[in-house]
């Protein structure tokens, strides 16, 4: 009893869930070698030096056009309408009614009965943070070309530039962003670091700092970049992050944090306070390629460590939100209540971020701040694991026994009662950063 | 109930942009604001990227800039690289929701150099309509005195090029002299609280802005206040969405099919540099007064038949301008149903762009891309405005 009007799509044969892999000659317009021959696409260089100002000059091949929003921002949703109006989604997700929750945090509820049906079951275990490629399984290798929307590359000049039309030339190992045809939101697009290359779902230095490349060239804080690891509700295992529009901060950028330690390159960590998700938030630095690294290292020490995580990029690539979680794994052991369950609703970055996709009609009406936060606890790691953790994870970013030398701490006054400081295990001395804001209603 | 919204469509100069201001308010506004001792600024939501068009002398005086340089920038123009990313949220989102925020922040001179404020910001609503017609901000400087919270000096650690002297200023607390800590200090504090007699003046320089503000519109006839005291008509859209439609710089327009005759709702500034009419001519009205005579009316025909199935459609159609050459143009107009956050379509955007020569088959017309990027800039504003009808 569908009540999302289903728009006719032209949907590449394999998008569908087929368990073999017929390897039947192509005609499928796909990315393997087989069709990849001749293919074009846009492609966008962003600069390769950090943006300082909002001014934003794109170098356009071909006559100079001045876009009606920001430029990338203006080649994402312009490629999208044409693919919405295409009809290549499943859905039409705008027809789909979503709300903000009442409560301190504002929630974002949607109703979307029709995401979950179609869906693509997860051919890996889950159990298990590092899996290697599979290339029978479904991977972005094979999705029809008419799905990508344009080359997305970290330039090698002052400006950003845009060539219309560009070979896809498997020699340069190109990344590409493409729809995503089960969409949360309208815009919502994946970006495939180095796709030709098929690797796995883990996070490396270089892709990471791609990631914050498009955030910082989307330039608007209301897009956001977001990953799931293997275990972390990741649903294909090949490494690619996620975007989308949504013009309202998520819960998870409401909540306040309290900072733990600068490191040496000038990255501040923080955890965040009264969220359901116990989470890092990463910021500063003396370059983006100081941020993206110190957060790399993180990852790459929770991949080593079989802890899943997701991550989010947000700010227009100025912080970024670390989030190890356990969901999955108090599934396999039977410890979540049915009543969540029933709810088939899994945290993945965005459900913790606080855009919940429900997908009944009674778990939407029903939708409340409680029931979001019950929810989302129960993925988050215990106190007593996470610090276990973050522990792992300053040693791994070489912070640990770290004597806060250099700048002295940062001054915290604030008018909040219950600031204490913190020492994490071998770590440094800690103060609290609430962030203070009194909103008169 | 016609909509009332600042009247001149470009505002390219200082004296265009305070023009619209002082259109609101009965004469001598500027006067009686000018004499308020405080800093602050009054900006324009319904004006593209939702400007300054008021500025205190004493603002002026505290940032060190001349009204020319501040009139017609955004507030963001005194942010810099240390500002705190949570306190532009704070204020970015009580913009968006259409309510009051008072929040700590960083901002910088004109020489650069950094200080500590007070943001105190309220909307200011229109009696009769609902909507917010301006933003007033106050902002007071913090000396940075109430540096303490009380737990002991253990947790009270200055940069360490100052720790002495801030040390010896905690013991002596009570005679702690204004912290004239260098300018490298003040970027990197995270924080500085306001104390509570510099909340209080803000309350009290936000009061006194209203109500001048509130005097003077009742002069005019078209009185503001500082509460919301009716709903936001159909069709009116909130602050939030034309600031958000405002980003977009191309010509289109919004008009809602729930409205009696599909009436335009916004039009971009484009849209009325394209056409030649002021924005208090287009809003309330159909588009058909674009068409003319010579308008093929097979054309128009099949407009309608895709606006009633809900469906895009892109046509090729003579419009008669109201230039000053009264010039007719052909149009490549793209439309599209948009839905909001209901799911239900709420407006249908019309996106123009003039053609040089006429195609011959129409049949066969795609939008182009910017026009389609215009589409889906509007569909993510349009969803994203959750703060819908009242």
């Amino acid at each position: 009893m569908l009540k999302i009007k289903r728009v006719p799509t032209v949907v590449s044969n394999y998008q569908k869930d087929e368990a073999s892999d017929e390897s039947v000659g192509c005609g499928r317009n796909c990315l393997g070698a087989c069709c990849l021959n001749g293919a074009r696409l846009p492609l966008y260089a962003c600069n390769k030096l950090e943006k300082s100002g909002t001014g934003e000059k794109v170098v356009i091949s071909g006559e100079a056009r001045e876009p009606p929003v920001a430029f990338l921002e203006s080649l994402v949703l312009e490629e999208w309408e044409d693919r919405f109006q295409r009809g290549l989604f499943r859905y039409d997700v705008t027809a789909c009614e979503t709300k903000v929750i009442p409560g301190k945090y504002g929630f974002v509820a949607q109703l979307n009965e029709g995401r979950h049906l179609k869906k693509r079951p997860t051919e890996f275990r889950v159990d298990k943070v590092l899996q290697s490629f599979d290339g029978n399984k479904f991977n972005f290798t094979k999705v029809g070309q008419e799905e990508l929307l344009f080359q997305f590359e970290a330039g090698e000049d002052c400006e950003a530039q845009f060539f219309p039309c560009m070979p896809v030339d498997a020699e340069n190992s190109p990344s590409v962003v493409a729809i995503n045809v089960s969409p949360i939101e309208y815009g919502h697009v994946l970006l495939i670091p180095r796709v030709l290359d098929c690797l796995p779902q883990r996070i490396d230095h270089k892709s990471l700092l791609l990631a914050l490349h498009m955030a910082a060239e989307a330039a608007n804080p209301y897009f956001r970049l977001g990953y799931n690891s293997l275990g972390a509700f990741a649903t294909i295992n090949h490494l690619h992050f996620q975007a989308y529009y949504l013009a309202m901060p998520f819960p998870l950028e409401k909540a306040p944090s309290k900072k733990m330690i600068t490191t040496v390159s000038g990255v501040k960590i923080s955890e965040l306070v009264n969220y359901p998700v116990r989470s890092l938030l990463f910021e500063g630095g003396t370059s983006m390629q100081d941020l993206s690294d110190t957060v790399s290292d993180a990852c790459v020490c929770l991949q080593n460590n079989n802890i899943p995580f997701n991550i989010l990029i947000s700010d227009s690539g100025r912080q970024i939100f670390l989030m190890p979680q356990c969901y999955a794994e108090k599934q396999a052991l039977g410890e979540v209540s049915p009543e969540l369950l029933e709810t088939q609703v899994n945290p993945a970055v965005w459900e913790i971020s606080g855009h919940m996709v429900l997908k009944r009609k009674e778990d939407y009406e029903g939708a409340s701040e409680e029931n979001a936060w019950r929810l989302l606890a129960e993925a988050s790691l215990s106190e007593e694991r996470f610090k276990e953790v973050n522990a792992l994870i300053f040693e791994a970013i070489g912070c640990s026994n770290q004597e806060e030398e250099l700048e002295g701490i940062l001054v915290q006054p604030s008018g909040s009662v219950n600031q204490t400081g913190n020492r994490t295990l071998g770590g440094p001395i800690t103060n609290g950063t609430a962030s203070e804001c009194l909103v008169l209603q | 109930m016609s909509i009332t919204q600042s009247s001149a469509s470009l505002f390219s100069t200082t004296e265009e942009k305070e023009g619209t201001f002082n259109a609101r308010y009965s004469l001598w506004i500027k006067e009686a604001l000018d004499e308020l001792p405080h800093s602050f600024t009054i900006t324009d939501p319904f004006i593209s990227g939702h400007p300054i068009v008021f500025a205190s002398p004493g603002f002026l005086k505290m940032t060190g800039y001349s009204r020319e340089e501040v009139i017609g920038r955004n507030g963001r123009a005194f942010q810099g690289p240390k500002t705190n990313r949570r306190s532009i949220m704070e204020i970015r989102e009580a913009i968006r929701e259409e309510r009051p925020v008072q929040v700590s922040i960083l901002n910088y001179r004109k020489s650069g150099s950094p200080f500590w404020m007070l943001f105190h910001m309220i909307p200011v609503f229109g009696n009769d309509d609902g909507r917010v017609i301006h933003f007033v901000a106050v902002q007071v400087p913090i000396s940075g005195q109430k540096m303490r919270n009380g737990s002991g000096c253990s947790e009270m650690v200055f940069g360490s090029c100052r720790r002495e002297v801030c040390l010896g200023s905690f013991v002596h607390q009570e005679r702690a002299l204004p912290v004239e800590c260098d300018e490298q200090e003040l970027e990197n504090w995270e924080h500085c609280e306001a104390s509570e007699s510099e909340k209080l003046k803000s309350a009290e320089a936000v009061g006194s802005v209203l109500s001048v503000l509130t005097r003077y519109s009742e002069f005019a006839g078209r009185l503001v206040c500082g509460k919301r005291n009716c709903l936001r008509g159909a069709d009116c859209l909130s602050s939030s969405l034309v600031i958000s439609l405002g980003r977009i710089k191309q010509s289109f327009v919004l008009t809602n099919p729930c409205l009696p005759d599909m009436p335009i709702v916004y039009a971009s500034d484009a849209f009325l540099t394209l056409t030649g009419y002021k924005r208090h001519e287009v809003l309330g009205q159909n588009c058909r007064f674009l068409s003319g005579v010579d308008t093929d009316s097979s054309v128009l025909y099949e407009m309608k038949e895709c606006i009633l199935k809900g469906q895009p459609c892109t046509v090729q159609i003579l419009n008669y301008s109201n230039r000053k050459d009264k010039s007719t143009f052909w149009n490549l107009l793209h439309i599209s149903p948009v839905r909001n956050a209901s799911g239900k379509t709420a407006y249908f955007v019309g996106v123009q762009m003039e053609a040089s020569c006429k195609d011959i088959e129409s049949k066969e017309l795609r939008p182009e891309t910017r026009q389609l990027s215009v589409v889906g800039a509007v569909r993510v504003a349009v969803r994203s405005s959750f703060m819908a009808t009242c």
